[in-house]
């Protein structure tokens, strides 16, 4: 699959022109520090972390709020520099090739940065010449792009009259403008409504069949899996694990987990006698959550059975799939949208 | 209801109170400092034009014929902005206008409340400039006291029409684009800074259609002790006018637009 | 990497320069009227008031027989005015730009730098600050009071005052933290506008207070134009000059480093 969208890039020009020698971003003991500023001490947002990527891949960043993600994404955008470790990318050195790595990248910031003052169409026209590129580029790109975001009926308007979704597509569109052979989203579908959110990743998957290499960050496990071939799990300004979502899924939680929910009298009683259960046959590992308790096993049907057999009778038991949420649960012991 | 009984209109001004704390200090050193600074530097102007001219002043020194002015001209600003800005603020989301339009008051006890509140805020302003005109020996008589009402109303006659359309315009621009347009040149040509007499005739009928020129006159002619009972209806009358067209106005917007 | 590639990487790096910024500001005034107006409008009614109507009540400008007191107050006015359209956009404009709209953010994510940030708002609000001076003369020149060719030496002059204000009002824009500050910034300016020899001459205050004033950048910036428009240019037009381009220099290069703190995290 990974050849088959180099190829598909090749044909595209978008990374044929340079002969690819060694990895695309390639991050070693990579740490930000925010410095004390007012009255807030020094924080260490970014704790030396090491990461690389390849052409054409879709590499995520996964974690809670303030786990360093941002941070992460805005050294990589060149936007930050870091305050030690190396980060190299496209062959250059983010420390001294800034602004050369910036005119290949394309940035996707966190919160909606678009030109209030500016038209739709605008927005595109202004931001291609920060770019240095010519008029008739920028026009004809333009054009593309607003169909690339299903924009044209809206080309005219100012963007305050855009709805969330459409505002996040212009963004997009935006950060295209320059042809870009990396692409940085930050959070991309956080605030959208869910229709709004699948159109967005339609958008992003085509991205990636025509071998534009992906850099993204979510909180949200869906969307992890949807879109990324390989991802890190960060948290307190570190990677924790790192794999495809199903390699992470495989070797840190079961195939299955069952959820149960009891009645607030029984709770406490019941809860030590699942606790009781694990490690045991079937189940393998129990969480307490606040609301309900999680039973990691291979069969989750087999596992009901066993929390019946000791005589519970939960209100709810539900038999799902293993996913990132649990990975995370299962490394850090906490919930990861709070 | 049985929480303490303040009338509605003291609810909405208590709730604008509070937020005023929060900056008193800031607003006081600048309310002070600004007709200090004024004052001293037109001053000076007002020594040259003691040496050299006489006539247009009636033998009134420069400073004790501008100050009461300036008063005025100082108070039509701040009534425009807390009136139009301030409405529009209040109104936007966020702002103190929601929260209150959800209580048992109706938007016109919200309407009154903010206008007293305003009233307060010009008061304040007047008191301090007045404080540094004396000083500077530009009040001659005890009257001059009275300007202070009479400033706070030439305001008011700006901030109670301003809040009707502070509340219903989309726009702040548009507002911004007025006060650069249309306040400003009243600040410049209402007989602020020289007597009208000395402008071309045409020019001197369109200051008197000036609520400003009115606040003026009317300040000027209190604080010198010069005030008639027919100048001070006139006058008085124009502004109290205003006031009630504009809060007749503002009852209609302010339901229209915190009680859909 | 090989020394070819290296050398082409360089080769290829773009230069951007200050047009994308100045025309995103193009694309935003277009569609705003008032300026212009305001450029026409405002200076007519400050001769109006200070010079015509304030100029009957003093006479002659002081200690200046034969000059009337409207052709000595008009290129104080004239300063004012470029003073306060250079500070306006770069005060007032540039910290909404930076923090509100943070336009700023955006923008450094592209190949442009901070330097080229800083160029541009200097480029335009110099560019305003001389289309306010330029539209004040016009005004002077429709009151009758502008006499000689050498008034047109107001237009660089106007350049120069509005770019060392610009540069200045950047660095105060760096520092301003919310709308509320702004009457701080009225603090520093009411008065220069006040006593920077814009009504009255030097002569007037005592020796103390006149070295105070002469160390304001609105007493160099109206003798810069003052000069010309009396058609008298002499040493103090030099000095002015030399103050000017000290402040701007120095205001430049602080300038640069503000933003860049202010915009890199
Ligand atoms: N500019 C900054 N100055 C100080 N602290 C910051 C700054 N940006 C982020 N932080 C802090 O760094 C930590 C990581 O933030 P961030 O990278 O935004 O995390 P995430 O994107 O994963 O939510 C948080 O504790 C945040 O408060
Ligand atoms: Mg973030």
């Amino acid at each position: 699959m990974q050849g088959d969208t180099a190829s598909q890039a090749a044909t595209l020009g978008v990374a044929g022109e340079r002969p690819s020698t060694g990895p695309l971003v390639e991050a070693r003991k990579l740490t930000k520090v925010h410095p004390a500023r007012g009255g807030a001490a020094a924080l260490v947002a970014v704790d030396g972390i090491d990461f690389r990527l390849e052409r054409g891949e879709a590499f995520g960043f996964l974690g809670p709020n303030g786990a360093g993600k941002s941070s992460t994404m805005r050294m990589i955008a060149c936007v930050s520099p870091p305050t030690s470790g190396t980060l190299r990318m496209l062959g250059m050195d983010a420390a001294t090739d800034g602004s050369a790595i910036r005119a290949r990248i394309g940035v996707v910031p966190q919160d909606d940065s678009l030109d209030a003052a500016l038209t739709v169409r605008e927005n595109l026209l202004v931001y291609g010449r920060y770019f240095g590129l010519s008029r008739a580029t920028v026009r004809e790109r333009s054009d593309k792009l607003l169909d690339f975001a299903r924009l044209e009926d809206k080309a005219d308007q100012r963007v305050e009259t855009l709805s969330g979704g459409m505002r996040r597509r212009l963004t997009i569109a935006r950060s295209l403008i320059n042809d870009p052979e990396l692409l940085l989203l930050d959070e991309p579908t956080t605030g959208l409504d869910p229709q709004a959110r699948h159109v967005l990743w339609e958008r992003l998957f085509q991205l990636k069949s025509q071998g534009v290499t992906l850099i993204l960050t979510t909180h949200y496990m869906d969307e992890a899996e949807q879109l990324c071939d390989r991802l890190v799990i960060m948290d307190g300004g570190r990677i924790v694990a790192e794999g495809s979502p199903r390699s992470l899924i495989d070797a840190h939680v079961t195939r299955e987990v069952l959820e149960l929910r009891f009645a607030d009298a029984d709770r406490e009683k019941a809860t030590d006698v699942v606790l009781a259960l694990a490690p045991g046959p079937v189940c393998q590992r129990v969480d307490v959550l606040p609301d309900r308790l999680l039973v990691y096993a291979d069969d989750g049907d087999d596992a009901l059975a066993v929390v019946n057999a000791a005589g519970l009778e939960p209100l709810t038991a539900l038999v799902r799939r293993a996913s990132l949420e649990d990975v995370f649960l299962t490394l850090t012991g906490r919930s990861l949208v709070e | 209801m049985t929480e303490l009984s303040l009338a509605p209109p003291l609810r909405e001004f208590a709730a604008e109170w509070l937020k005023y704390r929060r900056t008193w200090r800031g607003s006081i050193v600048i309310g002070l400092v600004n007709p200090l600074l004024f004052l001293t530097g037109i001053g000076i102007i007002g020594k040259l034009i003691d040496s050299s001219a006489t006539g247009p002043l009636g033998g009134v020194s420069y400073l004790t014929w501008l100050a009461p002015g300036l008063m005025a001209a100082s108070a039509m600003q701040m009534g425009f902005g807390s009136g139009g800005f301030g409405a529009f603020r209040a109104a936007a989301p966020g702002g103190g206008y929601r929260a209150a339009s959800a209580t048992p008051m109706s938007p016109t006890d919200i309407l009154l409340g903010s206008l007293l509140f305003v009233t307060f805020r010009l008061s304040l302003l007047s008191a301090g400039f007045l404080l540094v005109q004396a000083l500077l020996g530009a009040a001659p008589t005890w009257w001059a006291v009275l300007t202070v009402p009479a400033a706070a109303l030439t305001g008011l006659a700006f901030a109670a029409p301003m809040a009707a359309w502070g509340i219903a315009t989309k726009r702040f621009s548009t507002m911004q684009t007025v006060f650069r347009f249309v306040v400003q040149p009243l600040y410049l040509l209402s007989g602020t800074f020289f007597p009208l007499s000395t402008v071309p005739a045409w020019l001197q009928k369109v200051a008197y259609a000036s609520p400003l020129w009115h606040g003026v006159e009317l300040c000027r002619d209190i604080n010198l002790g010069r005030l008639t009972f027919a100048a001070g209806a006139i006058h008085g009358g124009f502004l109290i006018a205003m006031v009630i067209a504009g809060v007749l106005f503002a009852r209609v917007t302010y339901r229209r637009k915190l009680h859909e | 990497m090989t020394v070819t590639e290296a050398i082409r990487e360089v080769a290829s790096r773009p230069r951007v320069g200050t047009w994308p910024l100045l025309t995103r500001q193009v694309y935003v005034y277009r569609r705003s009227w008032t300026e212009l107006v305001a450029a026409v409008l405002e200076p007519l009614m400050y001769l109006l008031t200070m010079g015509v109507g304030l100029g009957k009540l003093v006479g002659h400008a002081p200690g200046l027989s034969h000059v009337s007191y409207a052709a000595y107050v008009a290129p104080g006015l004239l300063a004012m005015a470029v003073m306060n359209a250079a500070t306006a956009e770069t005060i007032f404009g540039a910290f909404d730009r930076i923090k509100q709209a943070k336009l700023y953010d955006v923008v450094i994510a592209t190949p442009m730098s901070i330097a080229e940030i800083v160029r541009a708002e200097l480029w335009w609000a110099t560019a305003r600050g001389v289309l306010a001076g330029t539209g004040f003369l016009a005004a002077m020149a429709a009151f009758g009071l502008v006499h000689s060719v050498m008034s047109l030496l107001i237009v660089p002059a106007s350049a120069l005052v509005a770019l060392a204000f610009a540069a200045a009002g950047l660095i105060a824009a760096s520092y301003v933290r919310d709308w509320d500050d702004f009457q701080y910034v009225q603090l520093v300016m009411l008065p220069m506008f006040l006593f920077a020899t814009t009504f009255y001459p030097l002569s007037v205050y005592p020796r103390g207070v006149q070295l105070l004033v002469e160390c304001l950048p609105l007493f160099h910036s109206i003798n810069l134009i003052r000069e010309p428009a009396l058609g008298a240019i002499g040493g103090d037009t030099v000095v002015a000059v030399a103050y000017l381009v000290a402040m701007t220099a120095l205001c430049w290069w602080f300038a640069v480093r503000r933003m860049t703190r202010v915009l890199v995290r």
